[in-house]
């Protein structure tokens, strides 16, 4: 079949095309899109064509100056995409690569008419093909014409018709939203009620406000296909992927194995035929990603949906095989075909299909250790932020690796009853302690419709548990046979160790397997099970008989043509991240990608270690090698004994990296950059006072409790409010804001539970300071800080959740140089090589001192990109020796003539029963970045970028802010009307303010005003501000205010300053119209 | 089968120990991995194994068992079968028996917990070689054993083609499917399509092929070296001048090509999978093909009345070719697949085709 691309454009030789990605980083949307954007986008440039990029996410390899022709870090909606294809006229857009944020506005701007307009050609797969595959009406049309079955479903509009069609089919029934990214806003309803409520957010959340609602095909097994045509229609499967658990729970929620394990192969091949005519009848050019479900019990199968676009599925598949699908996609949309397309592993054709000699595990990451309160069932829309995936010779070792590569806590005391069914995030501890409890794999079975092998596989592993376990007892030893096969299945030492008890440690067993020859062999990822000789320098763990990860230096002198390095350099490994989470995201990737590419350049060979399937530092080439390993102590240390490298590089992966630190020290290991002791130094807060003290610079009032009777000893001394931390977490895990006796008895007890061993810190919490903070890199003498940054917000709200503004708006030059000259001093007497982050706050005239992160931190490419000048490459070069006066003499902190603002995106549509409010513990999960002449339009565009935009449509805005924010809320109030605003507001707020119109409280609206909720979820508000008080109890009417908002899409700022700054950005903005600049442009009138 | 022991001796020395499965028996045989990720059932009984110990890429045999459909042929073919992980229990609805039972069925001995991507990549460096597979309970001299087997010795078609004609399927057009070792896979393709399809064996005289007044002739796979088969080599030629349509498949192909004066040579290791990509010539449109063939044709030595219609993509061997004149034409992958991608049956409808159309 052919098509047209559904707008008569002439065919334009395409030398210029203009890449969209995916923006900031939100549940459902990760990682993935900066990997497969980056590798489209060397695909593309390695054709000649001229690449013009738009993504509103610093912390991507895609914004990086190398990576396209021309970088537009802008807000990512049709308005500001119009203006970029004027100004560069492209002939190609390439909408494939940009997630369903880059697809849905793809489709806006063919829709609206402006490809047209400025004759832009779809390149790969176009308008037609994609509204086929994302329509469901359409889709389910064309199924019907090529006899692939499908769930009994119809498209709705309403509710009336829902629910006729939900009794017809009987309940459960499916809701899937068109046109929504990770299934946001769909669901499965039991009955009526349920129904309801799912679809009045459904019919909101959907791009064309339809909604299909499908007959329920809970407990069948769920497969993946991922496809690549050609335009000649040639098409091959890269990946097969089963998902462990059934129906009814997201793809993205699963744990997912490739290849797939269960189906024989005239099933196998019955699925392959039907995605191949799906993907041949769609008329997809490109990648495509098509779900299937069979019902175990019987053999019939169904269509779910296909995506056909590059998606988290497509970036799995490529890392669990080693093909380079995006690279492929990009070369196809440019026209080429399949077999003219080679394979950069083998050498051979892109056209075949990958020969897996492995099993790939991927397991998702959610964050329900932030979000204690929300629902923790899984269902058919995503919660989890990230995931790990881990590789091995069989289930059971990469199903042991996938979940050590978590980095989380293993629940220890479950109910296996709590979790099976309804599934939570814990199901697959719960089936390991249900087995250890003796039910049988046909009872869980029947519970939970996991196919049986995969059941059977965790029953095998808990008997080897049982096995270690009885093995032990008085005088005994370890038994070789059994340590081996406990290895062979994935037990980590620490494990083994603590089933054998026996007081036994991790050490000694790691000392035990030496005596036994237990040792790692590693084993390439090859795209071909071994058939053909392969460069790819990617390698996974597993106890086999031999070790094809020969150290580099030998590896190398082997392979002939690959001599751009010297034979004899000396390698380095780059410890990782892990698994997105909140708290460490994307930006860590980011440093160790760039680590990674700077060591190549001053002639090291470069080593990563990471888990994380979407992300740019786990593609094959961007590290001379790459070990896709969990980051525990065990894992790490194999590859160093195995690598013999000169360092190993911690600063860059956050906490994960940071944290073996101690171990990897002891353990004789050179650590390149700052030293444990210093790392040490800045993290123990008595050293770290002591530390401050010396060097005379003020700190908050603080203590440190290990007991509670001494927090509230501390707290009386220093005087409330405070803030109460453990110290050694990620963004701020259990801290928060205390302002009384009571408030810290409630809290102490989680915050003591949360770190175990560790201290719990008190400071003085400073009302109403400007916080700042630094990233610099120091080379032990020269501290080159590359920006001073401030809040908008007051202290007191996680950095990470802050919107920050550079160059600094509000600081005297006075202030900047105290800064300056503190972060001189703590950055010598920590001994800092490399990065650093360090945090103040400012209170009349007073710098204090609030903590010093010794590693890089998650505004670095943030800095990097606004200044231009590329931290992490210096960093790397320091912690090699190199001095910064040899690099780059005289550097200064850059006083750039713009200014950048990064605002953040929250996942609280996604977490129910989850308040908006924030506060020191961060919950941010994506970042975004405007750039401006003025800081108002800068603010603005970051805003916008962040989704926080003011519906031009709709001017109005209601105000409920809290008591101490109410004198603030009358200027606020007469900036808003001034701009036209309609003014709704609480009663107590409404009274400070005046002119305004009072909304009744929830439940007591009437016939002629409808209460706030009301108010809110009628569509009439365009912005909602309200700051909530201190406690965060959900049977609040802030609370409900706030969820209401989010519920509607309604833009909702809970903080007076945040909301401040928007009005002065909106006053800016209605006398300047928003302009589009490369950050190329930008940077160039930096200095 | 838990204190049951396995040991893979090759050729070159490499002794690789391991759990033992299937029958207690000591089995020799060449060494080829195939890089499958499903069908194991179809490749344990496809007769094109004969005299072959097959060693799976795929670590995870086992999984969904045995069942009553997928096989091509009545019988394990294969000489052993050696594994990364044999999975000790399988969960199927179809599933009749585990693979552990099946080979212990038909006497065949397994291996399994070996590192066998370090054997693939042995073979791959190496090439194919022979190989003993033994099973064994207590203690066994592993310095006795001995390798004394040679692939090309044996005429492994003679002991896998059927012994007397068989008549399959109904239809208006009949064929001949000459038995080298026929996978049930093609025999299926054919009866579906309404053909009355009569397998005779592979030691047929061109007469007595004549004798089912065929509308058309299938050279099937099978096992060994195409270029031992001397008979083949005459009868085929004989048969083309009476003006049949011809289709080879695999051995039928490379059987094809010597009846025609051209040669065959032994590959190094071969292909043995459902990943091989393969270009049709004319339309440059590819394939994802399944092969099991070690040895090809050799594309200088082919007759000139030939062309060559499609190649591998991966290293430019014959896989397929056309007479210029009659109705005659031949591939190396196999079009009927089990396992593996279904893309090349329109194969059959082409066949149909050339002996005049629709079968039914």
């Amino acid at each position: 079949m052919t098509r047209d691309t559904g707008h008569k454009t002439q065919n334009r030789k395409v030398s210029k095309v203009l890449v969209i990605g995916s923006g900031p980083i939100v549940i459902g949307q990760s990682a993935e899109f900066d990997y497969s954007g980056t590798q489209a986008c060397k695909a593309l440039r390695e054709d000649g064509i001229e690449v013009i990029l738009v993504n509103s996410n610093p912390a991507t390899i895609q914004t990086d100056s190398d990576i396209a022709d021309k970088i537009y870090l802008e807000p990512l909606n049709s308005e500001i995409l119009e203006k970029i294809i004027k100004k560069e006229n492209p002939e190609g857009i390439l909408a494939t690569v940009g997630g369903q944020t880059g697809l849905n506005l793809a489709m806006e701007l063919h829709r609206n008419g402006v490809l047209e307009k400025y004759k832009v050609n779809f390149l790969g797969t176009d308008a037609h093909s994609i509204d086929l595959a994302e329509s469901r009406e359409q889709f389910n049309g064309l199924m019907k014409k090529l006899q692939v079955p499908m769930l009994q479903g119809k498209i709705v509009k309403d509710f009336e018709t829902a629910k006729k069609f939900a009794n017809e089919i009987g309940y459960p029934v499916i809701i899937r939203p068109s046109f929504t990214l990770g299934g946001t806003g769909g669901g499965t309803a039991n009955n009526e009620s349920q129904l309801k409520e799912i679809l009045d957010l459904g019919f909101r959340l959907s791009a064309t406000n339809e909604v299909l609602l499908e007959k329920s095909g809970i407990g069948w097994g769920e497969f993946e296909y991922e496809v690549i045509r050609d335009g000649d229609g040639n098409s091959v499967i890269i990946c097969t992927m089963e998902n462990f658990d059934p129906m009814g729970i997201h793809t993205g929620e699963s744990i997912v194995a490739a290849p797939i394990q269960t189906l024989s192969d005239r099933e196998n091949q019955m699925l392959r035929n039907a995605a191949l005519r799906i993907v041949n009848a769609v008329g997809v050019k490109g990648s495509c990603n098509v779900q299937f479900s069979l019902n175990q019990e019987t053999g019939e199968y169904v269509v779910i949906e296909i995506n056909p676009r590059l998606s988290r599925s497509s970036a799995l598949a490529s890392k669990a095989t080693g093909y380079p699908i995006a690279r492929v996609a990009a070369k196809i949309a440019l026209g080429k075909k399949l077999h003219e397309i080679k394979n950069p592993i083998t050498g051979t054709s892109a056209a075949f299909e990958p020969a897996l000699d492995y099993v790939v595990l991927k397991i998702p990451r959610w964050p329900f250790d932030k979000f204690s309160r929300s629902n923790r069932k899984l269902g058919t829309m995503m919660k989890s932020t990230g995931e790990a995936m881990a590789i091995g010779r069989t289930f059971e070792e990469a199903l042991m690796k996938a979940i050590r590569s978590l980095d989380i806590k293993i629940p220890k005391a479950i109910r296996p009853a709590m979790h099976l069914n309804p599934a939570t995030d814990q199901r697959i501890y719960a089936i390991f302690e249900a087995f250890r409890r003796c039910m049988s794999v046909d009872e869980l079975y029947k519970e939970t419709k996991i196919s049986k092998w995969f059941l059977g596989r965790i029953h095998r592993l808990v008997s080897l548990e049982r096995e270690i376990q009885s093995s032990s007892g008085d005088g005994v030893q370890l038994s070789k046979h059994i340590l081996l096969e406990a290895k062979r299945n994935g037990f980590s030492d620490v494990a083994i160790a603590d089933l054998f008890g026996n007081g036994i440690t991790e050490s000694q067993i790691r000392s035990l397997r030496r005596e036994y020859s237990i040792l790692p062999t590693y084993k390439v990822v090859d795209s071909c099970a071994g058939e053909f000789e392969a460069l790819t320098p990617y390698y996974y763990s597993t106890y086999e008989y031999e070790n094809e990860a020969i150290t580099i230096q030998l590896h190398r002198s082997k392979a002939k043509n690959q001599s751009h390095l010297d034979e004899k350099a000396k390698s380095v490994i780059v410890i990782g991240s892990g698994p997105i989470r909140i708290g460490q995201g994307i930006e860590f990737d980011y440093c160790c990608t760039h680590a990674a590419f700077a060591l190549r350049d001053l002639g090291f060979r470069s080593i990563i270690v990471n888990n994380n399937p979407e992300t740019v530092s786990t593609d094959f080439d961007s590290s001379d090698r790459l070990y896709f390993e969990p980051l525990t102590f065990e894992d790490v240390m194999n590859i160093i004994e195995n690598e013999q490298p000169y360092g190993v590089i911690l600063q860059l992966g956050g906490q994960t990296s940071i944290n073996l630190a101690k171990k990897l020290s002891e353990n004789g290991v050179r650590i390149l950059g700052t030293q444990f002791d210093g790392i040490d130094l800045a993290e123990d807060r008595e050293r770290f006072r002591e530390l401050c003290n010396k060097l005379g610079i003020p700190q908050p009032p603080n203590g440190t409790a290990t007991k509670e009777h001494e927090a509230f000893g501390i707290a009386e001394k220093i005087g409330y409010p405070i803030v109460v931390r453990p110290s050694y977490v990620i963004a701020g895990r259990g801290m928060a804001i205390v302002r009384d006796r009571n408030e810290l008895t409630a809290f102490i007890t989680e915050a003591v539970d949360v770190s175990e061993k560790k201290p719990v810190l008190i400071d003085k919490y400073l009302d109403n300071a400007i916080e700042t903070e630094v990233d610099a890199v120091s080379d032990g003498g020269t501290l080159f800080i590359g920006a001073i940054m401030e809040h908008i917000e007051p202290a007191g709200i996680h950095s990470g959740d802050a919107n920050i503004v550079l160059p600094s708006i509000r600081l005297s030059d006075k202030e900047k140089q105290t800064i300056t000259e503190y972060s001189e001093k703590i950055a010598k007497s920590l001994g800092n090589i490399g990065l650093i982050n360090i945090q103040y706050a400012v209170r009349e005239g007073t710098v204090y001192m609030l903590e010093a992160n010794p590693r890089a931190s998650r505004t670095v490419p943030f800095v990097s990109k606004a200044i231009g000048i590329p931290m992490v490459k210096l960093a790397t070069a320091v912690m090699l020796g190199e001095k910064l006066d040899d690099i780059l003499p005289n550097l200064q902190m850059p006083s750039p003539s713009y200014f950048a603002v990064k605002s953040v995106v929250f996942p609280f549509l996604k977490l129910a029963g989850t308040d908006i409010g924030l506060g020191p513990e961060m919950r941010s999960t994506g970042e975004t970045m405007g750039i401006g002449d003025s800081f108002e339009i800068a603010y603005y565009k970051a805003l916008l970028a962040a989704g926080s935009f003011v519906d031009p449509k709709k001017k109005s805005v209601l105000l409920s802010v809290r008591d101490e924010d109410k004198e603030n809320a009358v200027q606020l109030s007469k900036l808003l009307s001034e701009l036209g605003f309609k003014i709704y507001a609480t009663k107590g707020t409404a009274e400070k303010i005046k002119s305004s119109i009072i909304v009744p409280k929830i439940g007591e609206g009437n016939t002629k005003q409808s209460d706030i909720l009301e108010l809110i979820k009628s569509g009439k508000i365009g912005l909602v501000i309200n700051t909530p008080r201190k406690g965060g109890s959900s049977h609040t009417d802030g609370f409900k205010i706030r969820r209401a908002a989010i519920e509607k899409g309604t833009t909702c700022i809970t903080n007076i300053s945040t909301a401040f700054e928007l009005a002065k950005a909106l006053k800016k903005l209605s006398k300047h119209d928003l302009e589009v600049s490369t950050i190329s442009e930008w940077n160039s009138h930096s200095k | 089968m838990k204190n049951i022991k396995s040991v893979l001796l090759l050729q070159d020395g490499t002794a690789i120990c391991g759990q033992g499965f299937g029958a207690k028996a000591s089995s020799q045989g060449e060494l080829v991995f195939n890089t499958s990720m499903t069908g194991y059932q179809e490749a344990l009984t496809d007769p094109s194994y004969g005299g072959q110990i097959l060693l799976m890429s795929n670590p995870l045999i086992g999984n969904y068992g045995i069942n009553k459909k997928d096989f091509e042929s009545n019988k394990v073919q294969v000489a052993g079968f050696a594994v990364r992980n044999l999975s000790p229990d399988y969960s199927h609805r179809e599933a009749d028996c585990s693979v552990n039972e099946f080979l212990a069925d038909y006497g065949v001995p397994g291996i399994t917990g070996i590192d066998t991507r370090f054997l693939v990549r042995k073979i791959r460096n190496a090439g194919v070689m022979p190989a003993l597979l033994a099973t064994y309970e207590g203690d066994l001299d592993i310095s006795k054993l001995n390798v004394d087997f040679n692939y090309s010795d044996h005429d492994f078609v003679q002991e896998v083609t059927t012994k007397k004609p068989q008549k399959f399927g109904n239809g208006k057009i009949r064929v001949v499917l000459v038995d080298y070792g026929v996978k049930r896979g093609i025999l299926n393709e054919l009866v579906a399509r309404g053909i009355e399809t009569v397998v005779v064996p592979s030691f047929s005289s061109a007469d007595e092929i004549r004798s089912h007044e065929p509308d058309g002739i299938l050279l099937s796979n099978g096992p060994g070296d195409p270029s031992i088969l001397t008979q083949a080599h005459k009868t085929i030629p004989a048969l083309s001048n009476h003006g049949y349509p011809m289709f080879g498949i695999c051995l039928g192909h490379q059987l094809l090509a010597h009846a025609f004066g051209g040669k065959t040579f032994k590959m190094k290791f071969g292909h043995h999978g459902s990943n091989h990509p393969v270009i049709h010539m004319e339309t440059k449109k590819v394939s994802i093909t399944t092969q099991n063939h070690g040895f090809a044709v050799d594309a200088k030595s082919i007759s000139q009345d030939f062309d060559i219609t499609h190649l591998n993509l991966n290293d430019n061997t014959v896989e397929g070719m056309k007479h210029k004149s009659k109705s005659i034409f031949s591939v190396q992958y196999h079009p009927e697949a089990n396992p593996g991608p279904h893309d090349s049956k329109h194969l059959f409808d082409e066949f149909v085709k050339l002996m005049g159309g629709k079968g039914r």
